[in-house]
């Protein structure tokens, strides 16, 4: 079958999976830029606890977000079995700082439930959905509301 | 884009280029220092001007600067002589046709009477009636003439010219049109034209690239034999041009004529000065035109490869290769050659100040004319260079500390006769490089700012209190205070709104500084001082705690070791620092930016910086370890602003490290020193 006749509920996303804290997390592979270990992070001041620093991405200079912290758990104590995963939505680039990157996932959209209402916290704000598979649950993460928040929060403090 | 709105863009583009090649040639006509080249390279760029308006139908330009340019004509052939009356009339006719320029650009059509009266002078100057521009070549339009036939040995009374036009291929390899020369022709008077196809090859046998034609041209009109040079001004040197009168025997032509064109003999046509003219201009510097995103990443680039041959470098180093290995030799070779290489890349970036000085004369001539003022702009210096992102900025500053000067520096011709000066003011501008950064100036000689004036209207603004002691250097200082307007009645010149401090805000955003001297009757003078370029900094690097800062080398004062009875604790928590008897405010930068403490104290060392405009702080840090040349690198663009840091750069280890913003920083201690004295005491 053509995949891009596959319309619908059959339409198929591919997803870059990772894990976090205890939980797996998945991406969409179009924002992935890249996938790199751990390097120690330039602290920035006056910032959020969840926001690590900035590193050297080739010259680019690269915020890091804890992404378990961000999602309102414990902060990660980073060593070098971390991997930072490189985002990039729009113009801006960021990396996030994750245990350890599992899995290409390509999954029907159908079979991406909605965020159940019982699970509303913190971090449902970045959630697109969850996709189920046989045993495994994968939080779908929105990288575009991930990375507007790192700005957002300024207005917040602003505010 | 459509193509001919591209080549429109272009034209404007061109322009802009040749508006101020000609402003420049009529100031140095002006000043004297013109020989026969430059009022032709002011007539060609007129002419240029003239010739594209004419391809795009701007009728009104066209009309204009025809009329310019017959005036630079007689000024050219001699006929009028450049006295500084007509010097001024042309560089006002100069702005007019910017003014014209600027209008086919926005597509708006400009008044009649905007033009009106310097058309009138114009053609006083050219001693013809101002109505007389009928025969502009204004209307390009279609090929207008009949063909007539004449017979060459006519009467004598019938004057006229034979021209035979020969082209090179050169002539079309530079894009040059026989057929809009030979239409141009036609503007002048009735015209026969004759092709000559004989050197035409058979089909088979014909290069494409060559040139066969060649045409004879009669006109039949008593022009004079400059006007139909004129035509081939621009391809004399790419084509066969033979100009002969249309009499066959010179004893027919009257001797007036004969005086009037002594070179009659036929031949080709070479003037000596015209042959020169298109020479001179190949030997100016060849120039192409490059997206400034190319630059850019190129920039960019060479700084990782900078970045990235000093983190090698240490690596080697960590290796224990000694230097004196070959390694160490070739990575030297290397370090050396990336240098130059970054100093090369940073060089395409540089411009000379000119481009905006340029901008200054219109605008000191218009201020004049606003104000009844005599003014006379001295501007030197203008071959300095310095990185594009800075001159593009310095346009706004600039006119604003100009219009300064005329309108409120300078005197009014009465008051300058009253006190003993010449009746004309004169507003210096210069730039030059010093210490690795530029200084511009601005000075006037003018009646200096009026201390007790300006501390009176502060006062009344509440910006210092009555009773302040103020030093004659406070006092000048306090107009760049925001809220300051020194226009005591707003002119439409200065006192728009935008006071001195908005001036000084955009020095100061562009990592400089600005400064100002007065003399009471003698006038006063602005210093700007800039960097170089804005994609590199020279900085000290500094530990603080577990991390490394930078400092941004041009807000530092000096560094020290203090003294345990130096420090003094005021207020609630603050300490301040005696500096030689000045007390300043000082602040541990580790506590500041949240950065983890060392365990041992005492080792600290001092670091004085100096804000523009809101003072100085005593930075409290671990260690200095260097001082370094860092390429500038923004991170806003993936995060946000942080207070207090302006950017971050990539040290030799790879490693970031943030850039502090010593204004910020200044103004945040400030302000929390002002909170704790309040508090101090309030209580």
């Amino acid at each position: 079958m053509d995949d891009k006749a596959i319309l619908g509920a059959d339409a198929r996303r591919q997803f870059i999976t990772f894990h976090s804290g205890e939980q797996e997390f998945g991406a969409d592979i179009m924002v992935i830029r890249e996938i790199r270990g751990w390097t120690p992070t330039t602290p920035l001041p006056h910032s959020p606890d969840y926001v690590l620093g900035v590193i050297n991405l080739r010259g680019v200079v690269l915020p890091v977000v804890d992404l378990n912290a961000r999602l309102g758990r414990a902060r990660t104590e980073a060593n070098p079995k971390h991997v930072i995963v490189v985002v990039r939505t729009g113009e801006r680039t960021i990396g996030l700082l994750v245990d350890a990157v599992s899995d290409i996932l390509t999954v029907r959209a159908a079979d991406i439930q909605p965020t159940p209402e019982l699970a509303r916290d913190e971090q449902s704000e970045f959630i697109e959905g969850i996709a189920v598979l046989d045993s495994r649950m994968v939080t779908i993460l929105s990288m575009e509301r991930l990375t507007a928040s790192l700005v957002a929060t300024q207005t917040a403090l602003a505010a | 884009m459509d193509p001919m709105e591209a080549i429109k863009q272009t034209y404007f583009q061109e322009c802009d280029e040749l508006l101020l090649a000609m402003e420049e040639g009529l100031i140095a006509i002006e000043a004297g220092e013109a020989d026969g080249e430059t009022i032709n390279a002011v007539f060609r760029a007129v002419h240029s001007i003239k010739g594209g308006g004419g391809a795009f139908g701007f009728e009104a330009l066209v009309a204009f600067a025809h009329i310019f340019e017959t005036v630079l004509d007689h000024l050219r052939s001699g006929k009028l002589s450049p006295s500084g009356a007509v010097i001024k009339v042309l560089l006002r006719a100069g702005d007019v046709l910017s003014d014209h320029v600027g209008a086919a650009r926005d597509r708006r059509a400009l008044g009649d009477e905007h033009d009106a009266d310097i058309k009138a002078e114009l053609a006083a100057l050219s001693g013809e009636e101002a109505g007389s521009d009928e025969a502009a070549p204004a209307d390009f339009e279609g090929l207008d003439f009949t063909p007539t036939c004449i017979v060459v040995d006519e009467p004598a009374a019938q004057s006229g010219w034979k021209i035979v036009f020969r082209p090179h291929a050169a002539l079309y390899a530079k894009a040059n049109e026989p057929y809009l020369l030979v239409r141009e022709l036609a503007q002048l008077g009735p015209t026969a034209v004759e092709a000559d196809l004989t050197a035409l090859p058979a089909l088979d046998a014909i290069e494409p690239d060559q040139a066969y034609f060649s045409w004879t041209v009669t006109l039949t009109s008593d022009v004079a034999r400059e006007k139909v040079e004129e035509v081939f001004d621009f391809v004399v040197g790419d084509c066969d041009l033979t100009i002969e009168p249309l009499s066959p025997a010179p004893v027919a032509v009257p001797v007036t004529a004969a005086e009037e064109f002594p070179s009659i003999a036929a031949g080709p046509v070479q003037p000596q000065e015209k042959k020169d003219a298109p020479a001179a201009h190949d030997a100016a510097k060849q120039t192409i035109r490059v997206d400034l995103d190319k630059v850019d990443r190129l920039v960019n680039l060479v700084g990782e490869l900078v970045i990235t041959q000093a983190m090698l470098s240490q690596r080697v180093l960590e290796c224990r290769i000694p230097r004196a290995s070959s390694i160490g030799d070739g990575l030297s070779e290397l370090e050396h050659l990336l240098r130059e290489l970054q100093e090369s890349v940073m060089a395409i970036r540089t411009q000379p100040v000119k481009s905006v000085f340029q901008r200054m004369p219109r605008l000191v001539r218009e201020l004049a004319a606003q104000t009844n003022k005599k003014v006379r702009l001295v501007v030197e210096g203008e071959a300095t260079e310095v990185d594009k992102t800075v001159i593009e900025r310095l346009g706004e500053p600039l006119t604003h500390m100009i219009r300064n000067a005329v309108d409120h520096g300078l005197e009014t011709p009465e008051e300058r006769a009253a006190a003993g000066k010449p009746e004309e003011g004169t507003v210096t501008l210069s730039a030059e490089h010093r210490g690795g950064r530029i200084v511009i100036e601005v000075s006037d000689d003018g009646r200096g700012i009026d201390r007790p004036r300006v501390r009176e209207k502060a006062v009344e603004r509440g910006l210092v209190s009555p009773a302040a002691q103020l030093s004659d250097d406070e006092v000048d200082n306090l107009i760049f205070m925001p809220g300051f307007s020194t226009a005591s009645q707003v002119s439409n010149i200065s006192g728009r709104g935008v006071g001195m401090d908005v001036v000084r805000r955009n020095i100061v955003d562009l990592g400089g500084r600005i400064s100002i001297g007065s003399d009471p009757k003698q006038g006063s003078k602005f210093s700007l001082t800039l960097p170089l370029t804005l994609a590199v900094l020279d900085g000290m690097v500094v530990a603080v705690g577990d991390q490394t800062f930078v400092l941004p080398l041009a807000h530092i004062v000096e560094s020290l070791k203090p003294r345990k009875q130096d420090v003094r604790a005021f207020g609630r928590e603050g300490n301040l620092l005696n500096v030689r008897g000045a007390y300043v405010p000082l602040v541990d930068t580790a506590e500041l930016l949240g950065a983890r403490r060392a365990a041992n104290q005492d080792g600290g060392v001092v670091i004085l910086v100096e804000s523009q405009g809101t003072g100085r702080l005593a930075l409290m840090v671990d260690a200095i370890l260097g001082q370094h040349q860092v390429v500038i690198k923004s991170f806003e663009g993936n995060y946000r602003h942080i207070d207090g840091i302006a950017a971050a750069t990539i040290l030799g280890d790879g490693r970031v490290a943030l850039i502090l913003d010593v204004d910020g920083l200044v103004a945040s201690c400030r302000n929390r020193l002002a909170t704790a004295e309040t508090l101090a005491t309030g209580t």
